[in-house]
Order: C-alpha cells, then sequence, then structure tokens
C-alpha cells in the first residue's frame, strides 16, 4: 500500500493542473463541507481520529494543535503553512509543491474553515523557484475557478491564499521564526508562550503545519479518520513521505505506511549502492541522532520504533550511508552546518556551535586532542535544552549520537591522526 | 500582554516613492506588498530586496537597501537585518552566474566534493571567489532539498541534479 495520500495523483500526467485533480475528487471535500455535510468540529474530531502527527519533524498531533484555536473568537486568524523545507535529507514537500498543489490548497482551505481563518500564507524556501511557480499556478487555478477568494462556491465562507519565499535560513523552519520572517524581520524564533494558537502571525491566532500534513487532510476527511490511522501502526497515524538518500541505488520519496519495516524501505530504494554495507543510517533529518546500520535493519519506520533506538523519525529524511564513509568526516560537515544556521539570539547556540564545529574539525584534521571527546559531550549538555528553540538540541543530538555509536573511530583519529575508514 | 508586535513604521513615510526605482521594479515589489494586511508593507521586504537585487545584477548596495526601506516606511537598520541575515542575499558583486553547489551530508556522500574540486579547478577560483571576467560565482550552500539528485547544484533559480564532472562541464559551457 504505497502513494495513497499525498503522491496519490503522481501516475496521472500533468497532476499539478486542477482538471487533473479534479479528475480524481479533487475539491469534493471541500464542497462537501462548504455545503455543511460536516461540521467544523467534526472536521477537527477526523483530523484528531486520523492520529496525524506534524510531518515537519516535531510529530505534534495535528488534530489537537487546531483544536486550540477557538473558531468563535473575533478578529483575524491565519493558516500557515511550512514548505521551509530545509532539514538536511529531507526533500519531499518539494515534491508535493511540484506535483500535488491542488491538495495542499484544498488541505489548507479546510484548516481556515475548520478554525475559522480567512487567509493563509504558504512559506516556500526562496531556492524553490520551480515548485513555488507550480504552486501559484494552481493558487491562480483555483481561484479563477472560484475556488479561493470571497464568498468559495457561493457558501458565505472567504479564504485567501499567499505564498511567502524564503531567503535561505534554515531556522525559518521553526514556526516563529517563520512567522518573524513573514512580519519582514530577521528570522529568529519567538519565546513559547505564548504559542501561535494564540498569538501566532502579527499577534493573531494562527495554526502552523507542515506541508505534508495539511496536503493529507482532504484524504482524512473522504476516507475518514479511522481508515487514515489503521494505515499506520499504534502512535503513529497513517502513510508518511520517506525521503531516502545517500549511497543507495534509487534514492527518491516514498510514501508508505508508518510501521514499514526499514529493511523493506530500503529494498524499495535498490538497496545498497555496489552491494556495500550499510553502516549507518540518518533515519529522519540530520538533526537525529545516527543509528548504526545493523541496529536499522531490525527497526520499523514509525515514532515509537525510531523512539526507541534512541533517536527520531523527524521529517522522515533518511540518509544511508555506507562503509566508505568517515564518520568523523561526516559530522565535521554537520556540526559545519548548524553552526552556519545558527540565528545567534541564544548564547548556548551561537557559541556551542561554534565549539562544536572547531573540535570535531581539529580532530578531523589530525589535530584532536584525548580530552576532546568528553570536552564534545560536555558542549553537547550546556547546550542542549538550554536555548529558545529546538536548533540547539538538533546541533547537540548528532554529536552524542555519533560518540555513542562510532566512538572508536573518533578515538582513532585522535590517537594516528588520520582515518579509520581509509577513505 | 507585553509583546510587542506592531510595524516597525517608526520613520515618516517618505514623499515621492514613484521616483524610487523602475516602473517594472515598482509594480513587482507592489505585487508583494498587496499579499499582506494594509499596516505591514515591510511584510513585503524580503521579496523587494530580491528583486531589487535581481535587477542589479544579482547583489544589493547600501544605496539599494535604503531606497527599499523608503519604499516600505521601514528605517534603514531593519532592512540591513534582514539582508545580512537571510543567506540568499549579496551584499559584493557576484558574477553573471552563480554557482551555488550543496556539501552537506547527501551531497558529500555522493562526492559533492569531486564536483567542487573539478569546478574550482576548471574556473580557476575557490568556493566563495568570482571568475576575473565575471561570469561565475561558485558559492558552497546548504542543503537545498533535492538530496534525491545528490550531488547538485543551483544556478538561477534551476536546479542541476545527478551531477558529474562531465555534466558540470556542459552546463557550466553552455551557460552565456
Amino acid at each position: 500500500m504505497a502513494n495513497e495520500v499525498c503522491l496519490r495523483n503522481n501516475d496521472l500526467e500533468r497532476p499539478w493542473l486542477l482538471e487533473q485533480y479534479q479528475s480524481r475528487g479533487g475539491y469534493e471535500q471541500l464542497k462537501r463541507i462548504l455545503a455543511g455535510e460536516i461540521t467544523p468540529a467534526q472536521v477537527i474530531d477526523e483530523v484528531k481520529a486520523a492520529n496525524l502527527r506534524g510531518r515537519g519533524g516535531a510529530g505534534f498531533p495535528t488534530g489537537m494543535k487546531w483544536s486550540f484555536i477557538s473558531r468563535e473568537a473575533p478578529g483575524q486568524k491565519y493558516v500557515v503553512c511550512n514548505s521551509d523545507e530545509g532539514e538536511p535529507g529531507t526533500f519531499k514537500d518539494r515534491d508535493i509543491l511540484r506535483y500535488n498543489p491542488h491538495q495542499l490548497i484544498e488541505g489548507m482551505i479546510i484548516a481556515g474553515y475548520a478554525i475559522g481563518a480567512t487567509r493563509g500564507y504558504n512559506y516556500i524556501r526562496g531556492e524553490f523557484w520551480e515548485p513555488y511557480m507550480r504552486f501559484q499556478g494552481a493558487i491562480d487555478e483555483a481561484r479563477e475557478a472560484g475556488l479561493l477568494g470571497e464568498n468559495i462556491l457561493g457558501s458565505g465562507f472567504d479564504f485567501d491564499l499567499h505564498v511567502h519565499l524564503g531567503g535561505g535560513a534554515y531556522v525559518c523552519g521553526e514556526e516563529t521564526a517563520l512567522l518573524e520572517s513573514i512580519e519582514g524581520k530577521k528570522g529568529q524564533p519567538r519565546f513559547k508562550p505564548p504559542f501561535p494558537a494564540h498569538f501566532g502571525l502579527y499577534g493573531r491566532p494562527t495554526i502552523i503545519n507542515n506541508t505534508e500534513s495539511l496536503c493529507s487532510i482532504p484524504v482524512i476527511i473522504e476516507k475518514g479518520g479511522k481508515w487514515f490511522s489503521e494505515i499506520g501502526v499504534a502512535n503513529s497515524g497513517g502513510s508518511k513521505l520517506f525521503s531516502i538518500s545517500g549511497n543507495i541505488n534509487k534514492p527518491g520519496v516514498y510514501e508508505i505506511p508508518m510501521g514499514t519495516p526499514f529493511a523493506e524501505l530500503l529494498e524499495m530504494a535498490g538497496g545498497m549502492r555496489d552491494g556495500r554495507k550499510c553502516k549507518a543510517v540518518i533515519p529522519g533529518g540530520s538533526s537525529s541522532p545516527v543509528i548504526p546500520g545493523e541496529q536499522m535493519l531490525d527497526l520499523t519506520m514509525d515514532y515509537d520504533s525510531i523512539q526507541g533506538a534512541g533517536s527520531m523519525l523527524g521529517s522522515g529524511a533518511v540518509i544511508v550511508m555506507d562503509d566508505t564513509n568517515c564518520m568523523v568526516r561526516v559530522l565535521e560537515r554537520m556540526s559545519y552546518f548548524y553552526y552556519e544556521e545558527s540565528c545567534g539570539q541564544c548564547t548556548p547556540c551561537r557559541e556551542g556551535t561554534g565549539w562544536l564545529y572547531r573540535v570535531v574539525s581539529r580532530i578531523e584534521n589530525g589535530q584532536g586532542r584525548p580530552e576532546d571527546l568528553e570536552l564534545l559531550e560536555d558542549v553537547t549538555r550546556k547546550i542542549a535544552g538550554r536555548t529558545i528553540c529546538a536548533l540547539g538540541d538538533a546541533a547537540a543530538m548528532p554529536v552524542q549520537g555519533m560518540l555513542k555509536h562510532f566512538r572508536d573511530e573518533f578515538e582513532y583519529h585522535i590517537e594516528h591522526k588520520r582515518c579509520k575508514v581509509g577513505a | 500582554m507585553g509583546f510587542k508586535n506592531a510595524p516597525m513604521t517608526t520613520v515618516k513615510p517618505v514623499e515621492g516613492k514613484e521616483n524610487l526605482f523602475s516602473p517594472e521594479v515598482r509594480a513587482e515589489i507592489d505585487s508583494w506588498i498587496a499579499k499582506y494586511p494594509e499596516q505591514w508593507r515591510q511584510s513585503a521586504v524580503m521579496a523587494a530586496l530580491r528583486i531589487v537585487q535581481d535587477a542589479n545584477g544579482g547583489y544589493l548596495t547600501e544605496a539599494l537597501m535604503d531606497q527599499v526601506a523608503a519604499y516600505l516606511d521601514m528605517p534603514a537598520i531593519a532592512v540591513y537585518e534582514v539582508a545580512t541575515f537571510y543567506s540568499m542575499y549579496e551584499l559584493k558583486p557576484v558574477g553573471r552566474h552563480k554557482v551555488c553547489v550543496c556539501t552537506n551530508v547527501s551531497c558529500m556522500v555522493n562526492g559533492s566534493d569531486k564536483i567542487v574540486d573539478h569546478m574550482e579547478q576548471k574556473l580557476g577560483i575557490k568556493l566563495g571567489e568570482t571568475t576575473e571576467d565575471g561570469r561565475y560565482t561558485l558559492k558552497e550552500v546548504e542543503c537545498l532539498g533535492a538530496c534525491g539528485g545528490a550531488p547538485m547544484f543551483q544556478i538561477g533559480t534551476k536546479y542541476y541534479e545527478n551531477l558529474t564532472p562531465e555534466l558540470v562541464d556542459s552546463i557550466l559551457d553552455g551557460l552565456e
């Protein structure tokens, strides 16, 4: 059972066109809702029953997030979609924007109806020009067809939708940094609480969800929350898009049920390139701690399974590495990323990410000292949990994961001033 | 609530906005301003900087940033903050073709180092530099979200994936 939700129209020719989307029942759920067949409360109940957890990485239940906003509260409310896909290894939302933009639009309108919001923004990372053009084309088509704008399909419900393009900043994928960015500021995360449900975009109640989460909504309404939930396993409803890349034969985006064994996903992705050994897997984007290949081959792709192995399902970005890769080198590159992308607001992250990068880098370059591994662990403890947003934790966790599972490679580097792998 | 969440309209709106930028650039910026609530012109600052940068051969100057500030009723410092925070804005001249090459993990394990080495040799410049004839700039960037096609780079608005040294040659040689 693959490609049942977000990628369900990928077999069509030019699936991004309105007529193609409608040939598969597109916008029919919106019509049912606007006709009063389904109330806003029922929409939220279905999303809760679907057991849909936020697909951006944090895994917060989507239905619960929506229920924090009172539909009756007066004044402007907003629906914001997070298409600032930047977690290294993740490339699924790009495919949604390119191949199924109308389903995302329908999901956003339904979300707006559920919480009583009349305006939405989709924050698309600035580098995604082709996906942006596709999505904007779909907005224009939908507006032309009376599916967006004032008095949608004569229902009296208004909803308009715009794109906001990012400018190249990983931290803007953090929801409050993203809101700051739409407000025309540096993308520095806000302290929470208050949460966006109470104080969001322009200070108004806002729900902000990942592209994949919102794109799943029309199918959940059509087939029922129970149907969606039962595709997956306990605590991880539905299917999920996995972006799998690395040293494999067929990297790509695969939409498969939650709980699918990793071994099956790897097989779908063509297996290891050149028949090499699966040495290490980053299961949920570069912020999730690495898992040794042998252990990973016994796990299933769902929240509880990956968490049980000390890592996170995150955004479902699976990076597979074979035995030619030096883990010190990999960690050096990852640590550089967080150092580069720290927004600079919180001292532990701004300074700590620099420490992590410099120390890992000197180990990689043969300048490591015996006490460096303890130093690294100490720095991670001084970052994690001490910052406004999760970027600090995201910088600390990969270091902890690498030192836990591949400590010998780091020790070898320090002692012999060269690489154990011989790469 | 102790939160301040008002637009930063601490400056007096500038007269004669019609004298700033070309009519085409103004029209494009206006189309972005229209997407946001009326009192939040500053929400269009990121789009305005991008549009102005593109019209100026790929980079921003202090004078251009000041004009964006005037056009959007923002303090100049708030525009500088945005322009220096986001990596897609350039504050120094760049080549006609800015090659943004990803070296993050998925690209790295697929040989992005070789792609970078190849381009550095071919063009005779290092990452972060521009060729003397002003044709190419090489820029190292973070994950561009196309890891299924690693290694990859972006030139202008276009992604090029599954790069090999031969493919890089044909792409670069095919540009004006």
